[in-house]
């Protein structure tokens, strides 16, 4: 029987989203296949890793991926310089997570000034995350937009609740959006319409599903994934052409797996390699399934799927 | 290609005679075409019509039994590309290299670690499920005496037996009669002769080629040879390439019904980097291997392997549940708080990795309300105040700890006092909405 490859033919594309200025910009999104299957269409990017950091020292961090910023994650502007020159970082990820009001509750001035700094310190393109409370991300985000006009971040995450004022900050200081639903396809498309009814340019947002951990509902961050991929290329649905985001390490360095030391589960095997492949391989599986830009946090977790991007392009 | 209803039905024998168990032999074609049922129930079908049947209604991946007894695998036999569209079936097996190179002791560890690598996960028992015992020294003596040390030392554990050379892999294979091990390293250069040493000692032959052309026309001379039990790889080394020709091979053998690709996929994925080598067997796992053979099984790999295995291979129309009762989380004691939710497994997840994370020691009362988040089960009158008093007292909680105090989810606030009607002596404190709360509420009543 002859063989002939069945190739799929793809009507749809991924936006091509850059972010940053000048020379210091990076692209992700843009391809019209599924991921990594070169032979049937064309990938012009490769997914992007940003570093996540904080405008607060990472107490609430696990150890193991707190030892390798031991040095710098006192401040922000020394951890995201340490990100971008010794780590070599193609962008960073600020995590305003002081601003919340359970912790230490930052005012928008604060988080305005942090942003400022970090930007003033680095030239690669920088990510702005609220602290997920939707109430006070809605203040936080509009000054940490103003902030940071006309960088080109990526500001979010604008959710349901908070959309509309988060949009308006993105739109009015020229920044890419993030909005995120609750793993479930039809919400994420919800939101990215109504975002788009504001007058937001489609091609400026990028769609975060709701990312799960390894072992802790990856499964449904992985199938809302992949559909939102298929709708997008195979039915041509506009409003799932956004690439997507993976919000790994937050999600994955707050489990058991990641922090229970190799004495308390001597079956898991050694805990710092745990934790590391933990995020490595949520990350790797989330690839799989479609994320183009991925926020993580240990460096050798960074590396090793870095090095399985390699070997996928 | 497969058969329409129709097509069926013209080579049945039309008599509606209902021994199949359907009313008429059009009904039972239909069955038939959709694979809900098999030819064997029919008593009165020709035998030119089994041929033609047996052929068309052949399951379009091969189902295959690897090994034999408890610890045998089944693998194969997918039916779909994405997994949101219906279950994969059968999880990828994992398999550890060991080579005939290493000195007794060596392969003696190795054996160990793989008996001693099964977790159990959330109720499922989970462990590497094979040894791949290749003929590295390309030496017949050497190769032979590894095989009966693991012959020895693991006797149940399934065997792939990886040689190109026919007169190694026959003195291995012997001594794993009857326990369905894979000859693996069937080629171009010695197809004949592994073909006949398979089909001698009942064992599934591992077909491999250099491309994917040559891997149909290997496995389409093979089957013309009399066995049917294969598994294929393509020679793919790389990532890109692992999934690119998987992707391949299931889309030919489900969207082409492309009978030479119609069988369990094997990848090889050793790196020196055990890191990487992790990264590489995920891609399998995600994206369609059956057998994934890695060179070292370092208990915090398996976890994640395992884990994510587990994760694809979860039915997508039904939810995940965990099993209802009180979790410790923490060292609690029994002056700990006591919070109850239900046993959807994403419920379950969240609200204790937030009660962990809040470092809070606490008793986590998971109920079953058949999978269900909070809302949805209160809505369905499975999370209801009288339902939550008799799991409370019927758990035997209250001789577990001092206090009589629930906390419940927000969502519920409006179940708080009719739970108190029914839970006596009992107090009733109104959570978080959501568990992202959950640190700040528990932090908060320590202080």
């Amino acid at each position: 029987m002859a063989f002939t490859v069945p190739k799929e033919t793809y009507s749809g594309k991924v936006y091509n989203v850059t972010i940053g200025t000048g020379d210091n910009v990076a692209s992700f999104g843009g391809e019209n296949v599924l991921p990594f299957l070169p032979f049937e269409g064309t990938i012009p990017n490769k997914p992007l890793i940003a570093y996540e950091i904080q405008d607060v020292p990472p107490a609430d961090w696990p150890e193991n991926v707190q030892k390798p910023f031991s040095s710098v994650s006192g401040d922000p502007v020394t951890w995201a310089k340490f990100c971008q020159d010794t780590l070599k970082a193609k962008a960073i990820a600020l995590r305003l997570i002081g601003t919340h009001p359970d912790r230490e509750n930052r005012s928008p001035e604060d988080a305005a000034k942090t942003v400022k700094d970090v930007l003033s310190a680095i030239n690669v393109p920088l990510i702005i995350l609220g602290s997920n409370n939707a109430e006070k991300d809605a203040p936080v985000l509009i000054a940490a937009a103003e902030a940071a006009k006309d960088k080109n971040c990526i500001l979010g995450k604008a959710q349901e609740a908070n959309y509309k004022t988060i949009a308006a900050a993105a739109m009015a200081n020229n920044h890419k959006l993030i909005a995120m639903s609750e793993l479930d396809i039809n919400l994420s498309k919800q939101l990215n319409i109504l975002i788009t009814q504001m007058g937001f340019d489609k091609e400026r947002l990028i769609t975060d599903p709701m990312c799960s951990a390894l072992g802790y509902g990856l499964e449904y961050t992985y199938s809302v994934m992949e559909r939102i991929r298929l709708a997008a290329l195979t039915q041509n649905d506009l409003t799932m052409q956004p690439p997507m985001l993976a919000d790994v390490g937050m999600y994955v360095w707050k489990i058991k797996e990641t922090q229970a030391p190799e004495s308390d589960v001597p079956l898991w095997g050694n805990a710092e390699e745990r934790g590391i492949a933990w995020e490595a391989t949520t990350a790797a599986a989330l690839l799989m399934a479609g994320a183009e830009l991925l926020i993580m946090r240990h460096p050798k977790a960074v590396e090793a799927v870095g090095k399985l991007i390699e070997e996928l392009i | 290609m497969a058969l329409s209803g129709v097509e069926i039905f013209k080579l049945l024998p039309k008599t509606n005679c209902k021994k199949c168990g359907h009313p008429t032999c059009l009904a039972f074609a239909m069955k038939l075409a959709q694979r809900q049922a098999s030819l064997d129930q029919c008593p009165d079908v020709s035998e030119e019509a089994k041929k033609i049947l047996g052929e068309a209604s052949a399951p379009p991946i091969r189902s295959i039994t690897f090994g034999s007894g408890d610890e045998a695998v089944k693998i194969g036999e997918e039916t779909v590309l994405f997994r949101h569209d219906k279950k994969f079936v059968n999880p990828c097996a994992l398999a550890v290299e060991i080579k005939d190179t290493l000195s007794e002791g060596e392969i003696t560890k190795k054996i160990e670690e793989v008996l001693t690598s099964e977790i159990d996960r959330v109720g499922q028992k989970l462990r590497i499920d094979a040894i791949t015992l290749t003929n590295a020294s390309g030496d017949k003596g050497k190769f032979e005496s590894a095989a009966k040390l693991i012959a020895s030392k693991a006797p149940n554990v399934p065997v792939i037996l990886s040689t190109t050379d026919p007169a190694s892999a026959e003195a291995a294979v012997k001594l794993f009669a009857g326990k369905k091990p894979i000859i693996y390293g069937a080629n171009s250069g010695n197809a004949e002769a592994m073909a006949n040493i398979a089909k001698a000692e009942k064992a599934i032959l591992g077909v491999v080629a250099d491309s994917l052309d040559e891997l149909a026309a290997l496995t389409e001379k093979i089957k013309s040879l009399g066995v049917e039990d294969l598994v294929i790889d393509s020679g793919a080394k790389k990532a890109k390439e692992i999934l690119g020709n998987n992707t391949t091979i299931r889309r030919s053998a489900l969207k082409k019904n492309f009978k030479p690709f119609g069988y369990p996929v094997i990848n090889f994925a050793q790196r020196d980097d055990s890191l990487h080598e992790a990264l590489i067997a995920s891609v399998g796992i995600t994206k369609y291997a059956s057998i994934i053979v890695v060179s070292s099984i370092e208990r915090w790999k398996n976890l994640a392997l395992f884990t994510l295995r587990q994760n694809i291979y979860t039915d997508p129309q039904v939810p995940m549940q965990v099993e209802q009762k009180i979790y410790k989380i923490g060292e609690a004691t029994p002056d700990s708080p006591l919070t109850i939710t239900t046993n959807f497994s994403l419920t379950y997840f969240i609200v204790s990795g937030e009660i962990e994370n809040s470092k809070v020691p606490c008793r986590l009362a998971v109920m079953d309300c058949e999978g269900l988040s909070v809302l949805t089960a209160w809505a369905a009158g499975k999370f209801t105040a009288s339902k939550i008093a008799a799991f409370i007292k019927e758990s035997g909680i209250e001789n577990e700890v001092n206090h009589r105090e629930l906390i419940i989810p927000g969502y519920v606030a409006i179940l708080s006092g009719s739970i108190e009607d029914k839970l006596e002596g009992w107090k009733v404190t109104v959570g978080p909405r959501e568990a992202n709360g959950l640190p700040a509420f528990l932090k908060a009543r320590t202080t």
